[in-house]
């Protein structure tokens, strides 16, 4: 069996500077979870599939499944507690998902929310088809997904006064 | 998108109906859920699972000095010491001999069945650990075909059961067979709905803790299941108030399957082993071959009769469910759908042989529906053979069929009334609201268009309210007639108010619901009303959310708290106005004489009274304002009779699916153009949460009736342990849907409510097999199994002209 | 689903990689998006004692137009190839990435990772089979160019020994005049290994005969399968559509496909014969549309 070396990696979390030692097979989720005790991003399947474990890695939708926490030395994470402007304020697409029932359960919603925020970080004003393809990997038991693309038309209708811009 | 039409409401509501964000919400959105594998507690230890290769096999040798032997591992347990150190668990049919254990000894019965529990400091290195231990097994026949495993001579999969059929009754309500002989025709036919299941993609997960200063064992677990306290106890040779189950974890979706009980039995019995904490989280493998959560595997053989003009007179349907190497409750959803068992039509007589039958296959936990959904499917397939044996419109024949909005309550043959509804309107908004003519001419476009098109009906019951009457008919030596729910509501000394539910949720928003219903009752903002949920050792009696009962159960608790609050604020008042109660309103924030408005005492003038002013309360009452409501379930309390008839639930739904796909015929592939659901649940306390579960569960039939199954090969390997193997759908496969409500209130309930829970799911396998099947029926060809992958549809297209119809 | 204990070795440059994978052992594995690597050792299907990651390497991770190719170092990002003005040169890019997994799959993903884990039925391998891309490989003391065609050996096996590295690849860009190609997959959900694919690419003359053909299947076998044996004799002539229908019919007949939980053998073949045939058809009709 190989040997057991630990390293120090050096990751910034939700705007946070963040330095820890860590076995190079600790997932990046893992890690998330277990040591930053981040509990927000869940596990599903382990084998990136499912996308419960969504993060975004500087900037761009991940699977944290699918990544060791030292491959993420030096980058910059936001995982769902990070997607608040401010305590006690809600993201235009967490208003959303409140207001229109986009969860049940829960334990999608962290992945999701981090996979809608990426799309209209990207495309402000996505249509249907565009949003169904960006939570194409995300899966959820609960919903039937429709709720959720009704909370993204609904957030992202609001954020443009003039629908032309 | 839904759309709300609700003519018969015979109530309006100040809350009730409303659109209002869930409570839960607030905690989900920024990742502060509390779910079981959160919990961290200091020196806590992990679990892996050492699982069995065979389907059968003895284990003849289990060595785990290597594993012992790598650092931070702590234990290793075999079901040899388990097996000895607690009761079994018991199925819920009369066989006391099939008997489980969290780890099998010395006999597997499936491939994945738990074999060694390895606890260490992390999970890695518990799994690091379970690969170095060696077990040794020796090979035994196996059985995995249900139709092979009834026969004689076939290996059994329990030995001393001196079968595998397990259960096996055959219910005959009315002459059956005269009716079907003195019809004008008979069609039998056969479907087979696969093994598949709700798959939450929140695995099971269970901590546990036992302190022997206290001698209490904390659980935190991810559970939905009846009267799980009181069968840990059971298993670990407790008393029950030694069992601290902790129902304010988040629960990560269920839908039936999270019954946890041989994940928790085995954790706490290490927790109590080794004094420490323990957690165990399966990972995905572990959950889909081992963790038993599959679901219904179900054969059925079904002869209808029936009349030229239609009239469906009488049905036989022989159902033979695969359940696995063990039984658990699985059988029971055999019986559940004895209370709709002719769906929403008129049909005057039945027979029902419900076989149940054991192979060396995972085990099936409980499914959302309990059965009914496999069962709507198979009634569905002959509505729709009938109609097209007699070339009648499939919309003509069930109205032909459909009870009547007049005829309600309506007792079908195996002793179920039916509490309300009005089939037919639903089924003509859903109609409407599809554009039905537009969909016919859409198809006919597509099949133009060199496509194979079809539109797809459904008509399906959803039995609500969980009296679960199937436990005493089908074991009879099982006399549960208590079907209970509970509530504790209080208004504090500050006059806020807080109710507190004794289960876990998974998802349904059952804050919300009790928040909404008692700020109805004391019109007081729901936002201001929180919900707790307590432990197993300070809650009143609950039976968990299962059969879609909680709205109907929950609600009706908390509003009988609630208005038992509200009376003794009413005595006060009446004392302090010296009025007659009769005389007063009871209004938000105020209580005051109907003859002059001046005459009033405020809510918080009340509250005072009632904790701090014990000169100026009635006689006889009690200090403060706290009220519990326990209740029965409405038309629950009896058992079966002799012949098999028992009410079952209590509140009957209904669902209306009208779908429009198109097949490309050469490569079988689907596409759902239009989906349109019509629900008639009653009264609806939170429409979004309603329309929420609705849509999910046509997703979870969708998977069903297209991709999704737990596949064995015949050698009794499972093919399905991962999400590349077993297909959930996503965003892209699921398409945009339009619910249509209608609401007939049930007048078994306090705001007219019945429940919800299973919407969606009992309907559209049936409706998507009918329009796949009509799409088929232009070439002569057609499906009668699940799921209709591209493949199995492909191979329906080159086996056109085979009959599936006899007479 | 834990992965088995490794060390971790990051590499700065190629030639530091090299180094590392020439004197580690035989046991050592490149990881650069790790998108099929890390689920494969949390499976614990793989548990190589070292990984060497390449993923920070800049030399690697060149995306640029050149003469008559498109270049990518093998640690681009499929999303970056995906966005990338360049890749218009080679229209299949466009009409297969979509298919590769989900977006978080191509975040991470690389070209060159998707072309050494080889499975028959995914995207770019199939591209690089239909096109012949050259692959370069090197190790700390060779290196040499394969044709993709000889690169694929089977499901997940490649030419590649343990101690080399494909650090870039040429896809070969075609004539712009008359050009029409077509990717299509079926899956049973999207983002799903195909059951079958078929990409086809054409160049037609101005009279409307062949001048550069070349087509394959994925997921039909051990590997990506394209079809020169049956292309080339058609240089030079016309191809009705009933003629592409027989073609891609004799192109299917030369697979071996295997049955597995999703698809039988004979479904598969029937798949692919469709697929191929309406790629090649709508290969065919965008060449005959679009002189550019």
């Amino acid at each position: 069996m190989a040997q057991i070396n630990s390293y120090t990696i050096t990751i910034e979390v939700n705007g946070q500077s963040v330095t820890k030692m860590v076995e190079p097979r600790i997932s990046l989720v893992d890690f998330i979870r277990e040591e930053l005790r981040l509990t927000g991003t869940h596990v599903g399947c382990e084998h990136g599939i499912c996308g419960a474990c969504s993060i975004l890695l500087n900037g761009d939708p991940v699977r944290s499944c699918c990544m060791f926490a030292i491959q993420a030395n030096g980058m910059r994470i936001t995982t769902v507690e990070g997607l608040a402007p401010e305590r006690g304020q809600l993201s235009k697409i967490q208003d959303a998902f409140c207001e229109k029932h986009a969860l049940q359960c829960g334990f999608c919603t962290p992945g999701m929310l981090i996979a809608c925020q990426a799309l209209i970080n990207k495309i402000p004003q996505p249509n249907e088809t565009q949003i169904r393809a960006a939570i194409g990997g995300n899966l959820c038991r609960c919903t039937g997904y429709q709720q959720i693309v009704d909370a993204v038309l609904f957030a992202t209708k609001i954020s443009s006064p003039n629908p032309e811009q | 998108m839904s759309q709300s039409d609700t003519p018969n409401e015979k109530q309006q509501f100040t809350y009730i109906g409303k659109h209002r964000r869930a409570v839960e919400h607030r905690r989900f959105v920024v990742g502060a859920g509390n779910f079981a594998g959160d919990i961290q507690l200091p020196g806590m230890c992990h679990v892996a699972i050492v699982a069995s290769p065979y389907p059968s096999a003895q284990i003849i040798k289990i060595d785990a000095q290597a594993a012992l032997a790598l650092p931070g591992v702590v234990t290793v347990l075999t079901g040899e010491e388990l097996c000895q150190q607690i009761e079994p668990i018991l199925p819920g049919v009369d066989a006391p001999s099939v008997q489980r254990f969290p780890l099998a000894y010395p006999i597997i019965r499936y491939s994945g069945e738990w074999v060694v529990a390895v606890v260490a400091q992390s999970r890695a290195i518990a799994e690091d650990a379970a690969e170095l231990i060696q077990v040794q097994y020796a090979e035994l026949p196996f059985v995995i075909d249900p139709e092979k495993a009834l026969q004689t001579g076939t290996h059994l999969v329990h030995q001393i059961a001196k079968t595998n059929l397990i259960f096996d009754r055959q219910f005959v309500w009315g002459p059956v067979d005269q009716d079907l002989a003195n019809c004008a025709h008979t069609i039998n036919y056969r479907v087979r709905w696969a093994r598949s299941s709700t798959v939450p993609i929140e695995t099971f997960a269970v901590v546990c803790d036992w302190q022997d200063a206290t001698q209490i064992l904390d659980v935190w677990a991810s559970i939905q299941m009846p009267k799980f306290p009181d069968q840990l106890a059971k298993a670990l040779r407790l008393p029950n108030n030694s069992v601290r189950v902790h129902f304010d974890i988040d629960v990560g979706g269920s839908y039936g399957v999270k019954r946890g009980l041989k994940h928790t039995i085995l954790v706490a019995y290490l927790a109590k082993k080794l004094h420490r904490p323990i957690r165990f989280i399966e990972d995905r493998l572990e959950n889909m071959r081992g963790g038993d959560m599959q679901g219904p595997d179900r054969i059925f053989e079904v002869t209808m009769g029936f009349e030229n003009d239609g009239e469906i007179r009488s049905m036989k349907m022989h159902a033979i469910d695969d359940i696995g190497a063990y039984a658990g409750r699985t059988p029971l959803q055999l019986g559940k759908p004895v209370g709709a068992i002719c769906g929403p039509y008129r049909i005057q007589s039945v027979a029902y042989h419900a076989q149940a039958v054991l192979t060396n296959k995972t085990p099936q936990e409980a499914v959302r529906g309990f059965g009914q959904a496999p069962t709507n499917y198979a009634i569905e397939t002959g509505i729709d053979l009938v109609a097209r044996f007699l070339k009648m419109s499939r919309i003509d024949l069930r109205k032909r069929n459909l009870i009547a909005n007049n005829e309600f309550p309506y007792l079908i043959p195996s002793g179920t009334h039916y509490d309300s509804g009005d089939y037919a309107a639903v089924l003509d908004k859903a109609l409407k609201s599809a554009s039905i003519e537009d969909l016919h001419q859409q198809r006919d476009d597509l099949r133009k268009s060199g496509e194979l098109a079809g539109i797809g009906i459904s008509t399906c019951l959803e039995p609500s309210g969980g009296n679960s009457a199937f436990e005493p008919l089908f074991n009879p030596k099982n006399e549960t007639t208590t079907w209970m729910e509970s509530c504790l509501v209080r208004i504090d000394l500050g006059g806020t108010i807080t109710a507190i539910m004794g289960t876990s949720s998974s998802g349904q928003a059952h804050e919300t619901l009790v928040s909404t219903v008692i700020a109805e009752i004391l019109l007081q903002d729901p936002e201001t009303i929180r919900v707790i949920h307590s432990d197993s050792l300070n809650a009143l009696p609950s039976n968990s959310p299962v059969g879609s009962r909680m709205a109907i159960m929950l609600g009706g608790a908390a509003a009988g708290a609630a208005k038992k609050l509200k009376q003794q604020l009413l005595a006060i008042a009446a004392y302090q106005l010296q009025k007659n109660p009769n005389d007063l309103v009871y209004s938000a924030n105020r209580i005051y004489d109907h003859t002059n408005q001046n005459n009033q005492i405020s809510w918080s003038t009340l509250v005072e009274i009632a904790h701090r002013k014990f000169h100026l309360l009635p006689a006889n009452m009690e200090p403060g304002l706290q009220e519990k409501f326990v209740w029965e379930v409405p038309t629950g309390g009896q058992l079966p009779s002799t012949d098999g008839k028992v009410q079952m639930y209590p509140c009957h739904s209904f669902e209306s699916h009208v779908v429009l796909l198109s097949i490309d015929p050469k490569t079988g592939k689907v596409k759902i153009h239009r989906y349109v659901c019509g629900h008639d649940c009653g009264v609806m306390i939170s429409p979004d949460v309603v329309h929420g579960m609705t849509y999910g569960g046509i997703a979870h039939g969708l998977g069903a009736a297209l991709m999704e199954k737990f596949a064995f090969s015949p050698e009794g390997q499972f093919l399905s342990g991962t999400f590349m193997d077993y297909l959930l759908p996503s965003a892209t496969e699921v398409p945009g849907i339009t619910i249509v409500d209608h609401c007939t209130p049930s007048p078994l309930t306090e705001f007219g409510q019945k429940g919800s829970g299973e919407a969606g799911y009992l309907g559209s396998p049936a409706a998507i097999a009918s329009a796949i099947n009509d799409a088929l029926a232009t070439i002569q060809a057609s499906i009668n199994y699940l799921p209709m992958t591209p493949n199995a549809i492909w191979n329906a297209i080159q086996d056109k002209n085979s009959t599936k119809i006899s007479n | 689903m834990k992965a088995a204990p490794f060390d971790y070795h990051l590499a700065d440059h190629l030639d530091h990689a090299l180094e590392l994978l020439d004197h580690l052992g035989n046991d050592v594995k490149l990881i650069a998006g790790g998108q099929s690597l890390v689920p494969m050792m949390a499976m614990r299907l793989a548990k190589p004692s070292h990984l060497v990651d390449i993923n920070r390497i800049q030399s690697l991770q060149q995306i640029n137009l050149q003469e008559k190719s498109l270049y990518t170092g093998s640690t681009v990002k499929q999303k970056d190839l995906e966005s990338s003005h360049i890749s218009q040169a080679i229209p299949l890019f466009k009409q297969a990435l979509p298919w590769v997994g989900h977006q978080q799959t191509r975040n991470r993903g690389t070209v060159g990772g998707s072309l050494a884990h080889a499975d028959p039925s995914a995207e770019l391998p199939l591209i690089a089979t239909v096109l012949n891309a050259s692959l370069h490989v090197q190790s700390h003391n060779s290196q040499r160019e394969i044709r993709a065609q000889d690169f694929f050996l089977g499901p997940m096996w490649t030419s590649l020994a343990p101690q080399e590295c494909l650090t870039d690849i040429h896809w070969p860009i075609w004539n712009k005049q008359f050009f029409g190609s077509r990717f299509l997959e079926t899956s049973i959900r999207h983002g799903d290994f195909a059951m079958a694919s078929a990409a086809a690419q054409i160049n037609l003359n101005p009279d409307g005969t062949i001048q550069q053909l070349s087509f394959g299947v994925g997921g039909m076998g051990a590997t990506p399968i394209a079809f020169p044996s049956l292309s080339q004799p058609l240089i030079g002539k016309h191809l009705s559509s009933e003629a592409m229908h027989e073609l891609a019919n004799q192109a299917i007949l030369l697979t071996e496909p295997t049955s597995d939980l999703h698809a039988s053998a004979s479904y598969r073949m029937n798949l692919a014969r469709t697929l191929l045939s309406r790629a090649l058809l709508g290969a065919f009709e965008q060449a005959q549309q679009h002189p550019q």
